[in-house]
């Protein structure tokens, strides 16, 4: 019985074996490439230099008179008053009469996408082909010989921008974080570190787009619908993966549309999106909640006034212009006071160009928003604290605000010398570092970028 | 004080204040004919003309003083090209923009005059920042023609047609050539052509008064007959060899004439060039050139022509194969050369945005301070969207200045107008005062203060 027993046992486990065996164990999981397009950004060499005598707005609501900026290595070393010293062998400036600034940051552009010249052939940022592409990625459009970026820099003081895919699909795929420094490609302008955004768009444009095609969706009620069926598949594909990755096996088929939701839905990839009316932004929060991510901001919010505390309570930005108005019907009720009332009622605000002259001005855009504000009675509203609508705040809604976006040492040194007070029209950028690299000096011409597209045209290298 | 001004504006609507006389005191005054400001500077009006400007001036007995002190005070701006009017909505909004027939059957005999509707807002809200007169132009749909502009006031009233028909706008650049079927060439014997059909059509007109004559109180008297058609009888025949329409090609002949500016877009210096030949070619035709980015490379053969150029202000991309060596010292540029320029919109949300000239006009200031560019002096740069416009389109010397005998288009700022940061705080046109509430300011207060109340927003004033 004794033998039985241990016999029987035998042909238990045998059996067992003999049962597992064609299973074997799980395959562990691949982990797929999060970054097969990684930035080859490299910070050009810059000089131990020393701003003095400047009005310094930090960029995070502080003003600095006689103020000193210090940066090395690429990294701000030290802001503060005239007493700060300087390191041995530094190149000073002085700054008298002159003012200091964060580099600006666009949230919004199609620099690249939509490059001069404006041609047919140039015109890369909306796919319309399917009003869900969350496959495609702006930064495989991102033309780097752009003349736009050029402009932005040396008119502008923009040092970072996020190139953003079109609004007539409702998902329009990833945008692409960017510093200002030209590059044989995009790749080595691409901000290291910078989280992907996903363009996401309300209202007109999509239904437009499609309905004029007898295609989903023609009505904003469509456009809920074809969005809601989406993340319907995105959150089943985050659990196959989180699945697979948890036990290995057989690994779900891939998709691109799904691999960007999935990433949302993760926290790492952030909602930029498009949306101008009041009621719709409210139902794309509630879209956020049923499926479970965060949006990060909404561009174009030309109401985002009519609802600055839901904005302030679910921790979302409003991109927004100081004054265009009126060019479509979802712009109607814009007004200028937009930027003011937001910040003013504790909510995210900035400004965006969504253009390749306005990214040229976005100080006076700022400038234009705070005197609005100022003139209907919003308090507090210094040139200071506004400049938070230029660096900081866009570097929060871009996940950046670790690396720049304000004066902060440690922090990238992405640094504007204006010739004046730039919320004056009369003011310019005099000098402009990225990462203490000086990209542009409007003394010397051979400061100045000129992209392969200019050479050998009439006004190469010309002051623009 | 929002109270206030909405009480005012409902009173000015019920019944507009008699252009009476008025006094502006103490402000820091620029006259908009290319000189400085002047401080501690009064402006008096009468009838709605202006009848003084300057410092020394007096104030007359019994005038309405508005004291300026801590203010500046100028000219109103004239949109120097623009489509303001014709638009309340730019897209998806359909019948609420007139800017072109793209379905129509006519090209030159169109006259926006019609389409200009005070209440749009876009007039309301550049009356509000100050831009009192506008040069509109029809967009081009389906031939290099456009049609005949008008020039107009903001004013809240419903007489804002200036001068009907005063000009033919032609485009000759990139658009023109797509507009006649793809090529320049094709763009340039169509114009021949229709100037052609103009002078056969042009033999049986008699002299005429002026259609487009400028009647200092033409808004008074009833629209005139949009085309001139009219002027010729039956017997004025066509030979069969004719494209155009007989109200296409009888709208040209003012044009043919000399009695009707003719505004060209172009932008590239070679098709700069091309208008000057064809101003040599036509010698009776009075151009006006509008566009011009690469002008700075032709500045001197422009300023030789005298033609007059109404610009972009700060292009500066090479947006288009037209425009490759756009700077925004441009401007600048073909000022020094002895150019008459001044500032437009031109397919820059002239719809909507023409209250950005001012701010245009001061990155053209700014531009002085930048080596190797070439800005305007700031009393140049206010010209350029005041005087300037007026002139180039044949109203100078009746709107665009603080000179006796000019419409008393006048508006007091906060501050300096080229700032983005100052405002317009009082805006006259024709020496009447205007309400500056629009559908933003309303907004504004009904959204001002969020937390929920007793009512909803609808119920707020």
């Amino acid at each position: 019985m004794r033998v039985i027993a241990i016999v029987g046992l035998a042909a238990l486990v045998l059996s067992g074996c003999a049962a597992l065996e064609p299973k074997a164990a799980p395959a562990p999981a691949i982990r797929i490439n999060e970054d097969p397009y990684p930035s080859t950004y490299v910070r050009y060499p810059g000089a131990l230099t020393v701003i003095r005598h400047a009005t310094v707005f930090t960029g995070d609501g502080q003003q600095i008179n006689n103020g000193t900026v210090i940066f090395a290595n690429g990294v701000l070393q030290a802001v503060g008053g005239p007493d700060l010293a300087s390191p041995a062998g530094a190149t000073e400036i002085d700054g008298t009469g002159k003012f200091v600034s964060p580099g600006i940051i666009d949230i919004h552009s199609h620099l690249g996408v939509y490059p001069s010249p404006g041609v047919e052939a140039n015109s890369d940022g909306n796919e319309l082909t399917d009003p869900i592409h969350a496959d495609v990625w702006a930064e495989h459009s991102v033309w780097p010989q752009d003349p736009g970026f050029s402009r932005a820099l040396v008119n502008g003081g923009v040092t970072s921008m996020q190139i953003l895919p079109g609004s007539g699909d409702l998902m329009g795929g990833r945008s692409v974080v960017l510093k200002n420094v030209p590059g044989r490609t995009v790749q080595e302008m691409k901000f290291p570190g910078a989280p992907y955004g996903l363009k996401m768009a309300c209202g007109e444009n999509p239904k437009r787009v499609y309905g004029s095609h007898d295609h989903m969706p023609q009505t904003r009620m469509g456009n809920m619908a074809l969005d809601r069926e989406t993340w319907i598949k995105a959150v089943r594909y985050k659990r196959d993966w989180d699945d697979y990755y948890a036990h290995g096996g057989k690994m779900p088929d891939r998709d691109l549309t799904m691999d960007t939701l999935k990433g949302v839905l993760e926290g790492k990839i952030l909602i930029q999106n498009h949306c101008y009316r009041a009621d719709e932004m409210a139902q794309m929060i509630d879209m956020s909640k049923e499926f479970g991510y965060h949006i990060t901001a909404f561009h174009h919010a030309v109401e985002a006034y009519k609802i600055a505390d839901l904005l302030r309570e679910n921790d979302i930005c409003a991109v927004m212009w100081a004054d265009w108005y009126g060019f479509k019907m979802e712009a109607y009720d814009a007004i200028p006071q937009n930027i003011a009332l937001v910040h003013n009622a504790g909510a995210c605000a900035m400004v965006h160009s969504d253009d390749p002259n306005g990214i040229q001005r976005l100080n006076q855009a700022a400038a234009k928003a705070m005197a609005e504000g100022q003139r209907a009675g919003i308090p507090n509203l210094s040139e200071a604290v506004a400049w938070e609508w230029l660096s900081r705040n866009p570097a929060k809604a871009l996940g950046i605000l670790d690396k720049t976006g304000t004066l902060t040492p440690g922090k990238m040194a992405d640094v504007v010398l204006w010739n004046g007070d730039p919320f004056s029209d009369y003011s310019r950028p005099e000098r402009v570092w990225i990462d203490g690299a000086e990209m542009y000096d409007a003394n010397d011409p051979h400061k100045r970028p000129v992209s392969d597209f200019e050479l050998g045209q009439p006004g190469e290298g010309d002051a623009k | 004080m929002i109270r206030a001004a909405v009480t005012a504006l409902l009173l000015t609507v019920a019944m507009p204040a008699a252009a009476d006389t008025i006094a502006i005191t103490n402000g820091t005054v620029a006259l908009g004919d290319g000189s400085g400001p002047i401080r501690g500077a009064t402006v008096v009006i009468r009838d709605g003309r202006i009848v003084a400007a300057g410092q020394g001036v007096g104030v007359p007995a019994g005038a309405r003083v508005i004291d300026a002190s801590g203010k500046w005070v100028t000219p109103g701006i004239v949109a120097g090209f623009s489509r303001l009017g014709l638009v309340d909505v730019e897209g998806g909004a359909e019948g609420a923009n007139d800017e072109s027939a793209d379905k129509g059957l006519f090209n030159a005999a169109i006259d926006v005059a019609p389409a200009i509707n005070p209440n749009y807002q876009p007039i309301k809200v550049n009356r509000a920042d100050g831009v009192t007169r506008a040069v509109v132009a029809p967009r081009a749909a389906h031939n290099i023609f456009a049609g005949q502009g008008a020039v107009i006031d903001t004013g809240a009233d419903m007489d804002p047609i200036t001068k009907a028909r005063a000009f033919q706008f032609v485009e000759l650049g990139e658009t023109g050539a797509s507009d006649a079927g793809g090529s320049r060439p094709s763009a340039y014997i169509l114009f021949r052509n229709a100037l052609r059909e103009a002078g056969e059509l042009s033999r049986f007109a008699g002299p005429v008064a002026s259609a487009g004559a400028t009647e200092p109180d033409a808004r008074l008297r009833p629209m005139q007959n949009p085309n001139e058609s009219r002027i010729y009888g039956r017997s004025a025949g066509r030979s069969q060899d004719v494209l155009l329409t007989r109200f296409d090609a009888a709208a040209l002949v003012p044009v043919l004439q000399g009695r009707q500016p003719l505004l060209v877009h172009v932008e590239r210096a070679s098709d700069i060039l091309n208008v000057l030949h064809l101003a040599r070619e036509f010698p009776s035709l009075k151009f006006v050139i509008v566009g011009a980015t690469e002008g700075w490379m032709v500045a001197d053969r422009l300023a030789r022509s005298g033609i007059p150029v109404i610009a972009s202000a700060l292009n500066d991309l090479p947006a288009s194969f037209e425009e490759i060596a756009a700077t925004q010292s441009n401007i600048g540029r073909m000022r020094a050369a002895g150019v008459k320029v001044s500032i437009g919109m031109i397919d820059d949300d002239e719809s909507h945005r023409d209250f950005y000239e001012r701010q245009y006009a001061g990155n053209l200031v700014a531009l002085q301070k930048v080596p190797g560019a070439t800005g305007v002096s700031w009393g140049d740069a206010l010209a350029m969207i005041t005087s300037r416009p007026a002139e180039a389109i044949g109203l100078g010397g009746q709107i665009g200045r603080l000179a006796p005998g000019e419409h008393a288009d006048v508006v007091i700022w906060s501050g300096d107008p080229l700032e983005v940061t100052s405002g317009a705080e009082q805006v006259f046109i024709d020496g009447v005062q205007q309400p500056l509430d629009d559908h933003q300011s309303r907004l504004l207060e009904r959204y001002r203060y969020l937390p929920r109340t007793d009512l909803p927003k609808a119920y707020r004033p």
